[in-house]
């Protein structure tokens, strides 16, 4: 009795993945494995290899990945600093660092435009200081700067919630053991922290390549992402066919990072969230 | 006997102002199995972390083989340890957890291999390299742990409570296991444990701790035919603990009636304590006891009977083959060479410590 009252509390979800997930999911193979006439086709798909979309698919490939690897640099040193607090400081440290995401993310990124415009807050200081300005409002660096800003958190906690879990014994072990602290970083903690490197990574990676709004803001119009091309057949063309041909592509480079952390992740220390 | 391998003078440490260890001297001799005993707490786990080299003592030297190593860092220091919950690297595998101190010290890949075979035909697990340490039972895990360490040839082995987390059967099996290897390799083992049963078993040495101050040291046999005080006789085994007068050499007055015993100099009409071991105490007729008391308890316990006598006011802890029923009117008998005499605590406050486990 009790197990069949709590099968049926999932009912809203299974109605809300179907009908929020699974049919637009379906809709997007729909749309763009076929043309205006209904009629099955990959172009939509092939058409990723038109100069325009290739341009803006390797700049948003390499963007992202410039992004999420400065996002791991940084990162790892500062998880690993959050980690050798002692409990009960830590929380607070976290809280602090996660505190942006409370406002909203169309917010931040604005902000990032009002502070970086040439006429902006941050130029304006300069001036007054009487130091050259900095132009990168509307150049990839603004664009990666939004993303390490925006998504540093998702690599932050991963890599601390592993960190968190080695067994400090484990380390005196290792210096036990004769490793001064360099080896010791490099033979237990670092490959023990990999699953969470591996989870930062396909977290920050993923948004960072799908991403429209944070180029639209502070690239302008110049650059164009994936993202912004995929939005612009959907808003500006209406073609919704391209749309999601494009879209698949993209797809199948976000499924390829999620399995390279399934594959990771499978003798690591599973889940981080 | 041989000469002193590690000399701690005057350690004292504190956590958050609590002091955990206060001006504590300790010497281990080589090839000795010193095994350091106490309730949690007592600062056994701290001194074995700070011969280890986990903690810096805040005031004290720590001397290995005459040399003053209390600011080495730990990968420096010529000893092993066996953590409590092992400690395996879970990414390694069984053969590269026991190659990791050797790798380290850029040995040769045959020297590592023969190592390696050589440790764990030592540890009973031969053919085990390729396993993965999560796949091995807890007892296993333990036993490639201090495969781990051994191959580095310390010259000391230190071990946190290193059974702890095992089930009965397994534990005493380890304790001759332990002996077995300390025998094999002739190196010194420094052994933390609060199970007095594990420490009587298997060390040359054991030092008793309490609150940061060590208690008493010595063999087992002296640390239980002899405690030196009223905390030690607690610990160690169940004893009886009567509050009593020392009349004058070889006779003491307990609850009341005087005992002849064989202690000598605790001065005439001092109060001391007596400890005497439930084992110790003979039951036997009233008009042949010196003391008539009642049965008030009794639980069988396979070897003998776990029996409470009361008698002038003090519920007598008694072991015996015999069995006496409840209600049954006995005299309570002990031999002179059974009762052990202590002095009272010197002052208030090394009383508490002693009361209060």
């Amino acid at each position: 009795m009790k197990s069949k009252f709590i099968k049926w509390l999932s009912l809203p979800y299974i109605i809300w993945a179907i009908g929020f997930i699974i049919i637009p999911l379906l809709m997007v193979f729909y749309f763009g494995l076929t043309d205006k006439n209904s009629h099955f086709t990959i172009s939509n798909v092939l058409a990723i290899f038109q100069p325009i979309h290739i341009k803006s698919l390797l700049i948003a490939l390499l963007l992202s990945l410039i992004s999420t690897i400065i996002c791991l640099l940084i990162s790892y040193p500062l998880a690993m600093i959050l980690s050798s607090f002692k409990k009960g400081n830590d929380k607070m440290m976290i809280l602090i660092f996660i505190l942006p995401m409370w406002m909203n993310f169309l917010l931040r990124t604005l902000a990032w435009q009002t502070l970086l415009e040439n006429e902006g807050i941050i130029n304006t200081v300069l001036s007054l200081v009487k130091l050259p300005s900095i132009n990168i409002i509307n150049t990839p660096y603004a664009i990666i700067l939004g993303m390490i800003y925006n998504f540093l958190p998702f690599m932050v906690l991963p890599i601390y919630n592993v960190l968190c879990k080695i067994d400090g014994n484990l380390l005196n072990a290792s210096r036990d053991l004769g490793a001064n602290e360099i080896q010791t970083f490099c033979k237990i903690t670092l490959p023990l922290s990999v699953p969470g490197i591996i989870s930062g990574i396909t977290m920050v990676f993923v948004p960072a390549l799908t991403t429209f709004v944070i180029s639209d803001l502070l690239g302008g119009s110049k650059i164009l992402l994936i993202g912004n091309v995929i939005e612009q057949e959907f808003t500006l063309n209406s073609n919704w066919h391209l749309g999601s041909g494009l879209s698949i592509v993209l797809m199948i480079f976000i499924v390829i990072s999620m399995l390279i952390s399934a594959i990771f992740d499978k003798d690591g220390e599973g889940n981080t969230f | 006997m041989s000469n002193k391998l590690i000399n701690l003078e005057n350690i004292s440490k504190s956590y958050d102002n609590h002091l955990v260890l206060d001006e504590m001297n300790l010497y281990i001799r080589e090839n000795e199995f010193v095994t350091l005993l106490g309730p949690s707490g007592c600062g056994k786990t701290t001194t074995l972390r700070i011969i280890g080299g986990f903690e810096t003592p805040d005031t004290g030297r720590v001397v290995f083989d005459g040399q003053d190593i209390t600011r080495l860092p730990a990968y420096k220091r010529p000893l092993n340890t066996v953590f409590q919950k092992y400690a395996l690297f879970s990414h390694m595998s069984i053969a590269e957890n026991i190659a990791f101190g050797l790798k380290i010290k850029n040995k040769s890949k045959s020297y590592i291999d023969d190592k390696i075979k050589y440790a764990l035909k030592l540890v009973n697990l031969e053919g085990y390299e390729h396993r993965m340490p999560d796949s091995l039972s807890g007892g296993q895990q333990q036993r490639i742990a201090i495969a781990r360490a051994i191959v580095n040839e310390p010259k000391v082995l230190l071990l946190d409570e290193p059974l702890g987390a095992l089930d009965l059967k397994l534990r005493q099996d380890m304790q001759y296991e332990l002996i077995r290897l300390k025998n094999e390799l002739g190196i010194t083992f420094i052994y933390v444990t609060h199970d007095q049963e594990e420490a009587l078993t298997m060390s040359d040495t054991i030092v008793v701790m309490n609150q940061g101050y060590i208690q008493q040291i010595g063999t087992p046999e002296m640390i239980y035919n002899e405690p030196e005080n009223a905390f030690v006789a607690d610990f160690i085994g169940d004893s009886n603990i009567i509050d009593s007068v020392f009349i004058q050499d070889e006779l003491v007055q307990i609850l009341g009636v005087k005992f002849p015993c064989v202690d000598k100099g605790f001065g005439n009409n001092k109060p001391v304590d007596v400890v005497i071991r439930p084992e110790d105490v003979e039951l036997v007729a009233p008009e042949e006891g010196l003391l008539q008391g009642e049965v008030s308890h009794i639980i069988f316990k396979g070897v003998h009977y776990e029996m409470e006598v009361m008698a002038n006011g003090f519920e007598w802890l008694v072991h015996s083959t015999r069995m006496f029923p409840v209600g049954t009117k006995v005299g309570i008998k002990v031999d002179p060479f059974n009762i052990q005499i202590m002095n009272k605590p010197a002052s208030e406050d090394e009383e508490a410590v002693a009361v209060e486990e």
